[in-house]
């Protein structure tokens, strides 16, 4: 029997069941905490960092998208140490990519800016390193930017995991990884792919979007993934 | 009272971020009472002046000209403003990158079947192989992003230097706002 | 008799003490016979026969046995959480994936004395209720991989291996698995995954593995020198164990002395001993005349321990005490004609290389560091470039995932920490004191 526990986050006194973790209790208590890999309906995998909270008794700062809540719990949110790790984080991730905010077509709409705005990032104190990426458009209906990409695994794990297709994955390693479409062939060509566009509706940033989009015309929409999964388990 | 001097630069941009300070349309009045506009694209002068109170550098550092530019206007600005994404990251202008100078001039000026195809070498600025944000080069004081910045934001942010405070942008403006 | 197998360095001042090590170049690791004959095999049966699982636990436990494979966590305890944990099956695992540059503990091992590995996974198994076991050893050892599949071989038929083992209610199978050249799989969720045939990418921890390990069992995961501990823990007695080293690291420890120093090569001595003894008295001091300078151990995740700490018990707390760590047992011994900011950058290098990709700080993080020190090593950098490599060496330790991550940093901090002298020489004076660096080319061209 799962039991129900109370908890502290952010001096706020909270509940949560024993299989929640403490990004989920935290979003039940109206407490936003930054993320990017994490996405409601998906396997957490621990990767962008952007969440990490702080725990009482913990030396080391934990994910809250991995972290079950326990009893007595305290959880600390929004410190000025994880403010300031968070900062670092998004100058990573924008310095790492060509993220041209100016002309991408989910301008005003995606995560990463808003990430940005929220957490005061308003200029990169270290280099952009100015990867040299080629986009992918040769798939009829979608595209693939990769120098929008943050590697989050949104994509794959929404393919594997949802759809079934395990058409996307991930290739090389450290500051050469990049997401793929079966064995690294033109997306267009890839056999296993549905075309079902969910990868791109969860997509944070416009590293994958719906072609025929100008700048800041594409919108989002990652809400079928709770309807989708809500109705499975019903199923089940 | 001694008003306080304002110069704006224009570097490697469109000059959009210009376009939206002009935008401010009537608050450009109640702001030409309290500030001298010294040195701008918009005025008439040659050489920038020896002391400046606020500086507003729109455009990334692409040439040679630029950065010795943007030397000199460091050297003479109390309060130097990164004014839009060119100046704050890169932006458009730093597209060019990944590729380097050298293939962009290619690309531009001997590919096409010109009648006589050559590159610009005389009178225009060196390009610079790699485009830099204008922090990777001096000290920036102050940081307002946006593809252009809103008049809005850019009124907001001169009114706070004004007064002597310093602006707050976190949630007015944002990259390729 | 295969006479390639490599055993300890002579001990000409008696200050090695070989446990780990006293079969190896002593016995032909290709036959089984060549090591039932030094006693092999006798401390399984003995077990098998006379000891419950709760028993053998409590004698890894009572001697003090400590993971070898770098952090320092007490044996006895996973066993004992393994061995408590829920599940019809569970499994044992062994970490042969040793990466670190300068290390050859565990190859040695392996290929010196096979069968000593797998008595003491037998022996794990049995105490933990593992009836599968993996041996996870990267591909680039291709001796110690043959001789670990040819000893698998011997002992399933010699009935150690199989069902109903000896009679026995127990049954195990062996395999071994080879790692395809990452040294993140060396992190136990890493390799886990790469065992299940995955990407090897480290998840976040907990679930540890004791509790949810391979394909979601309990599992028992331990690195090759500390299987090969167990066998003289059972055959000698735990009190036996925990006379030798210090009163928290017990036993002895397997280094490899690398560097600049005269004889390089394998050794064994108890925990506890001074860096200068195993320097000076066991590897003969530094050649050439030249100054000893600095001892790098614990591999990319340690750190540079300087001259002045010289005198440093070799143990996991000390070294630790020290910015370094005892890590697997890599060894490098530095002197004057390294520089420090180069080192860094080479061990950062490495991490950088070999980081999975997976974490942002790590990810990304080591390359932008990266980028700094080679900065630096131009003389093209500034104090706040300095400043910034010393804000991200504090973000990418408490941020990253995984070990290789959050010690990746390490090598800059220790150096930081003890040579900071030498970086500003790089930053401010824009000069290399050893001559390593562009930056002293760039001074003669002046």
């Amino acid at each position: 029997m799962t039991r129900v526990v109370t908890l502290k986050i952010d001096d706020i006194d909270a509940t949560g069941r024993e299989d929640e973790t403490v990004l989920e209790v935290a979003i039940e208590h109206g407490i936003q905490i930054p993320r990017l890999c994490a996405l409601e309906g998906l396997t957490p995998v621990g990767a962008c960092r952007l969440c990490l909270v702080e725990v009482a008794g913990s030396s080391k700062l934990l994910p809250a998208c991995t972290t079950y809540v326990t009893e007595g719990m305290v959880v600390t949110t929004n410190s000025e140490r994880l403010k300031k790790y968070r900062r670092m984080t998004i100058e990573l991730l924008f310095t790492e990519g060509n993220h041209v905010c100016s002309v991408c077509v989910v301008n005003g709409r995606c995560e990463l800016q808003n990430l940005a705005i929220r957490l005061g990032v308003d200029h990169m104190r270290i280099p952009y390193l100015y990867p040299k990426r080629i986009v992918d458009a040769s798939h009829e209906r979608f595209a693939l930017d990769p120098n929008r990409c943050v590697l989050c695994t949104r994509c794959v794990r929404v393919c594997g995991e949802i759809e079934g297709a395990h058409t996307w994955d991930l290739m090389s390693r450290g500051i050469d990884s990049a997401v793929i479409t079966d064995l690294n062939m033109p997306w267009g060509d890839s056999e296993t792919c549905t075309a079902c566009g969910k990868c791109v509706q969860v997509c944070p940033t416009g590293a994958l979007f719906e072609k025929g989009m100008a700048v800041g015309e594409m919108t989002k929409r990652a809400s079928f993934l709770a309807t989708l999964t809500a109705s499975r388990e019903d199923g089940r | 009272m001694t008003r306080t001097k304002i110069a704006t630069v224009w570097l490697d941009g469109c000059s959009g971020c210009h376009m939206s300070f002009l935008d401010i349309d009537g608050a450009l009045l109640d702001l030409a009472s309290r500030i001298d506009l010294v040195y701008s694209p918009l005025v008439d002068r040659k050489d920038f002046p020896d002391s400046v109170d606020i500086t507003l550098i729109e455009g990334a550092v692409s040439s040679e000209d630029d950065l010795a530019k943007i030397r000199k206007v460091r050297a003479h600005t109390r309060t130097l403003v990164s004014f839009g994404d060119c100046a704050v990251t890169g932006n458009v202008p730093a597209l060019r990158n990944g590729v380097g100078a050298e293939s962009v001039l290619r690309r531009v000026y001997l590919e096409p079947d010109l009648h006589t195809a050559q590159a610009p070498n005389l009178v225009v600025p060196k390009l610079l192989n790699v485009v830099k944000p204008v922090h990777a080069v001096v000290p920036v004081d102050v940081f307002i992003p946006g593809c252009p910045p809103s008049a809005k934001t850019i009124l907001y942010t001169l009114t706070e230097l004004l007064e002597g405070r310093t602006p707050d942008l976190s949630d007015r403006t944002r990259f390729g706002a | 008799m295969a006479s390639d197998a490599v055993g300890a360095l002579p001990d000409e001042n008696g200050k090695q003490r070989l446990i780990v090590l006293e079969n190896a170049g002593m016995i032909d690791p290709e036959d089984i016979e060549s090591y039932m004959a030094v006693g092999g095999y006798a401390t399984f049966n003995d077990v098998l026969q006379s000891m419950t699982p709760p028993e053998v636990i409590d004698q890894i436990r009572n001697s003090g046995l400590r993971g070898r494979g770098g952090a320092g966590y007490p044996a006895g305890l996973k066993w004992s959480t393994v061995g408590k944990a829920l599940g019809a099956q569970k499994y044992v695992v062994c970490n042969g994936d040793e990466g670190d540059p300068g290390a050859f503990m565990d190859r040695s091992i392996m290929e010196a004395d096979p069968h000593r590995v797998l008595e003491g996974m037998m022996i794990a198994a049995y105490a933990v209720g593992a009836s599968q076991g993996y041996l996870y050893v990267r591909a680039e050892y291709p001796l110690a991989i043959k001789r670990l599949k040819h000893a698998i071989k011997q002992a399933e038929k010699h009935g150690l291996l199989g069902h109903n083992i000896s009679g026995t209610p127990f049954s195990l199978s062996l395999q071994v698995r080879l790692g395809a050249g990452a040294f993140v799989c060396g992190e136990e969720t890493a390799l886990l995954a790469s065992i299940e045939g995955r990407r090897g990418q480290p998840r976040p921890r907990p679930p540890y593995p004791a509790e949810s390990g391979l394909w979601g069992c309990p599992t028992l995961i331990n690195n090759v020198e500390t299987y090969a501990n167990v066998v003289p823990i059972l055959r000698e007695g735990a009190e036996w164990f925990a006379g030798i080293g210090t009163e928290r690291s017990k036993g002895t420890k397997v280094f490899a002395l690398s560097g600049r120093i005269a004889r390089t090569g394998l050794i064994e001595v108890p925990m506890g001993i001074t860096l200068r003894e195993i320097i000076y008295d066991i590897g003969g001091g530094i050649p050439d005349g030249r100054k000893f300078k600095a001892v790098q151990t614990g591999g990319p995740s340690g750190g540079c321990i300087p001259a002045a700490h010289i005198d440093t018990p070799v143990d996991y707390e000390s070294l630790k005490q020290v910015g370094s760590m005892m890590g697997s047992g890599g060894m490098i011994v530095m002197d004057d004609s390294s520089c420090m900011v180069d080192v860094a950058k080479y061990f950062l290098e490495f991490c950088m290389t070999e980081s999975c990709g997976k974490c942002v700080p790590c990810r990304v993080g080591t390359a932008q560091m990266h980028g700094l020190l080679e900065k630096i090593c131009e003389g093209e950098a500034t104090l706040d470039d300095l400043e910034m490599l010393e804000e991200l060496c504090d973000m990418v330790t408490n941020t990253s995932l995984c070990g290789l991550g959050q010690a990746a940093p390490n090598a800059v901090v220790t150096t930081l920490h003890f040579f900071r002298d030498e970086y500003m020489a790089h930053i401010v004076d824009k000069t290399c004191p050893a001559h390593v660096c562009p930056v002293s080319r760039k001074e003669a061209v002046q």
